[in-house]
């Protein structure tokens, strides 16, 4: 015995092997850790995590039909909605025994709006319905199959029918159908008519014109950043608040702004014609489209691209180029290959915060986008608080999302994200 | 012991009682609108009952918070202001509380039950009226030469009116009046527009003037854009259009011809406590009275919803000019005039808003 304890792991005072003993004081520390930031973590897990995920959820969750007309969906079953006629007796009874339910639970009519994003007229015929069907004793006054058809031609049209089957499912793609332009038909996905395709464009306009938003803080955030970096402490400090002070301001005090300063009887179009640049008949029209959106948002969103790149410019060495210049390199080759390469973590982190700001914003495009200039997002605040189509908004902001992390990923993999700096 | 632990509930309850009877909040849009409700309604309510009235000017959000709020089995609110259109969406999502009219609200002064003096402007069983308002377009008086508009089709008429016009930012409205400047009867609009090429006709009607457009999607913006000269004309409330001619002196007339009335009004939502509705009944059945509503007209220039209150509607409290010709439903100016169809909208709008939307964005 004692010789397998003179050859065997070294032993803890207590016994067991040093190595458990350390991993489990390690754990021990580990779970003091956790335990202090348990409230943080519980905290960004409640107020963040479960709202966002609910709400993506609800781009599939579609139990409302099974759960309104349970008996209708099971009876539509037998119903082959390719056959052209209409469902036989058993689905209009099944269907008169649901709805005399759903009256009374008053969840006919939230029925009728669900049914209405898929196709027109759902609405009023389910309202119009309820009242004269609530009417009706679901053993006496059968059959239902043309008093139904008296209460509104709707539950004549085998279409209303096949509209019916086709959404009763419990988990639907159907809005992801509806975000890209396409739809849920009983024959599959297909596209949605040409006059009312408009979302792809959307996601496309939002990326493309996020991307030359991104550009322009680059381009006009690179030299500030580099001057504030660059110039003694004092002027800097000017500088810095003068960076900061319109970051102060409100949001929406800095679009109006833009709108006094950008429309045909505004500052600049009057600097201009005053100057004889511009006839008074041909005033510039640079708000109201895209232009409008791409001047404000680059305005309002520049000292997001400033502050990293400043902060990590800050952390350049000048008696790098210095070297650089004595060993014979000119200005410019002393800051572009010497200068310029360090900087680029700084414009890494100002583009992402720049660009996944941009792709999201709403308030700025909605008040100087006219037309020509509104994001995806508009569309989502839309289906939000006016057509209430949760589904859809939440399938809008799902790819949203989704394109956000694909981008994020391939900028991880192009430019790799160690090389993101936020400062020091 | 007991005594006192007993006695200390009570008081305990008793407190958080008269906290919660105290305060209710009612949601409305703000600015002068609110202002009206305060000084019409609010304030001769708190007098009379001590109820604490919080303002909250959300109305604008008011059904997408609604169903959060209802969802999230929380409502904070206690009586909301909504256009028609949202509290027939509300009541059909079962958020708002369905109102007996000859029970709940009051008579008119000579007994004639609530109903009857609200008539049809009871559009929804949750709906409680409280003002029409219209839509309708304002033009720039001195941009317009030497015959200014009468007829709504100016709008669609850019050789005679040239300059930028505003729309709203949706179809409503627009399609109808596209229509019936496209040679379309004013009773056959709405039948016309159920079909696709209706509303290809209304599209392409727009098209013509699509240029000159500038679209707005908050109220402010037609009088701020009237104001600037930027618009000849442009389409917004009535009421903002009285306070830019009247109370800010600008060169701008109203053209009533074509305009549209819709209404607003009170809902109550739905999952209050016992207490809270009964409390938000009586503040709406106060508010909601002949007098009540004919007081609101002194202060902006949306007509009363009840027959009853229209003669009483006086002159404007500080401007002092007399309101009757400022109203909506004032015969000079309603001679031509269409009513928001609620029914028609919540069934076509989504169709006709992506529609719509893809037509702006080519």
């Amino acid at each position: 015995m004692s010789d397998t304890a003179q050859d065997g792991p070294m032993l803890a005072a207590d016994g067991t092997t040093l190595k458990q003993s350390l991993a489990r004081s390690l754990r021990r520390e580990k779970m003091r850790a956790l335990l202090l930031i348990a409230p943080l973590l519980i905290f960004i897990f409640l107020s963040f995590v479960v709202p966002i995920v609910s709400m993506l959820f609800r781009s599939i969750e579609n139990s409302i039909l099974q759960d309104t007309l349970p008996e209708t969906v099971v009876a539509l079953e037998n119903w082959d909605d390719q056959s052209g006629e209409l469902p036989d007796e058993e689905v209009y009874a099944a269907f008169v025994r649901d709805m005399l339910v759903a009256v009374d639970a008053k969840t006919h009519t939230r029925l009728g709006t669900r049914l209405n994003y898929e196709e027109t007229g759902m609405s009023s015929m389910f309202r119009r319905s309820g009242r004269q069907i609530s009417r009706l004793d679901p053993v006496e006054d059968a059959p239902f199959k043309d008093k139904l058809i008296d209460i509104h031609d709707g539950w004549g049209d085998v279409n209303t029918w096949a509209v019916i089957k086709t959404h009763a499912v419990p988990y639907t793609n159907g809005y992801f159908l509806n975000a890209v332009d396409m739809q849920r038909t009983p024959e599959g996905a297909q596209a949605q008519p040409e006059s009312k395709q408009i979302l792809v464009k959307l996601f496309g306009r939002t990326l493309y014109m996020s991307l030359v938003i991104t550009g322009f803080c680059i381009l006009l955030g690179y030299p500030i950043a580099f001057l504030l970096a660059n110039l003694p402490m004092r002027s800097a400090n000017l500088l810095m608040i003068l960076v900061l002070l319109p970051f102060w301001t409100s949001l929406l005090v800095r679009t109006s702004a833009w709108k006094v300063m950008l429309q045909q009887q505004g500052v600049i179009n009057d600097t201009l014609v005053w100057l004889g640049l511009v006839d008074d008949a041909a005033r510039l029209i640079i708000i109201n489209n895209q232009i409008g959106t791409i001047v404000a948002m680059t305005h309002i969103l520049l000292p997001f691209m400033i502050l990293p790149m400043y902060s990590v410019m800050q952390t350049i060495p000048p008696t790098y180029v210095r070297a650089a210049k004595s060993l014979g390199a000119t200005n410019w080759t002393a800051f572009w290959r010497v200068y310029f390469p360090q900087s680029i973590p700084g414009i890494g982190a100002g583009s992402i915060l720049v660009f996944i700001l941009a792709i999201g914003y709403y308030i700025t495009p909605e008040i100087v986008g006219g037309t020509q200039g509104v994001f995806i997002s508009n569309r989502i605040a839309y289906h939000i608080s006016s057509s209430l189509n949760w589904g859809l908004a939440a399938a809008l902001g799902t790819i949203l999302l989704g394109a956000v992390l694909i981008l994020y990923w391939a900028y991880d993999r192009i430019v790799g994200i160690d090389n993101v700096k936020l400062g020091g | 012991m007991k005594l006192s632990t007993s006695i200390l509930a009570i008081a305990a309850a008793s407190v958080a009682g008269m906290a919660t009877a105290q305060e209710m909040t009612i949601v409305s849009w703000g600015g002068a609108y609110t202002e009206s409700q305060k000084r019409a309604y609010h304030d001769p309510y708190s007098t009379n009952t001590g109820v604490t009235i919080i303002n909250d000017d959300s109305a604008a959000e008011a059904v997408a918070k609604l169903r959060a709020m209802n969802e999230a089995g929380n409502v904070t609110w206690d009586v909301v202001d909504v256009v028609a259109a949202d509290a027939i969406r509300l009541c059909d999502e079962g958020l708002a509380l369905e109102i007996n009219a000859d029970e709940q609200l009051a008579p008119a002064p000579d007994g004639t039950p609530a109903s009857e003096d609200f008539g049809d402007l009871i559009v929804s069983d949750c709906f409680i009226p409280q003002i029409v308002y219209s839509t309708t377009f304002g033009y720039r008086t001195d941009l317009v030469g030497d015959t200014p508009p009468t007829d709504v089709c100016a709008v669609f008429d850019t050789e005679a009116y040239p300059g930028m016009r505003s729309l709203e930012k949706r179809p409503i409205n627009n399609m109808e009046w596209a229509l019936i400047c496209d040679g379309v009867a004013f009773e056959d609009v709405y039948d016309v527009l159920e079909t696709e090429e209706g509303q290809e006709q209304a599209l392409a009607k727009l098209d013509t003037i699509k240029d000159s457009v500038i679209w707005w999607s908050a109220g402010a913006d037609t009088p701020q854009l009237l104001a600037d000269g930027e618009v000849v004309m442009g389409s917004t409330y009535n009421g903002r259009l009285f306070s830019l001619i009247e109370e800010q002196n600008q060169p701008v007339a109203m053209l009533w011809d074509a305009q549209v009335f819709d209404l607003d009004g009170w809902i109550i939502p739905t999952g209050l406590s016992e207490e809270r509705t009964q409390r938000a009944l009586d503040y709406v059945y106060f508010a909601t009275d002949t007098q009540r509503l004919a007081d609101q007209a002194k202060y902006i220039s949306y007509g009363p919803a009840r027959a009853s209150s229209a003669p009483l509607v006086g002159t404007h409290a500080d401007l002092g000019i007399e309101m009757a010709p400022h109203m909506p439903t004032d015969p000079e100016n309603s001679k031509r005039t269409f009513l928001y169809n609620y029914e028609f909208w919540a069934d076509y709008r989504d169709d006709i808003d992506a529609k719509f939307q893809a037509w702006l964005s080519q």
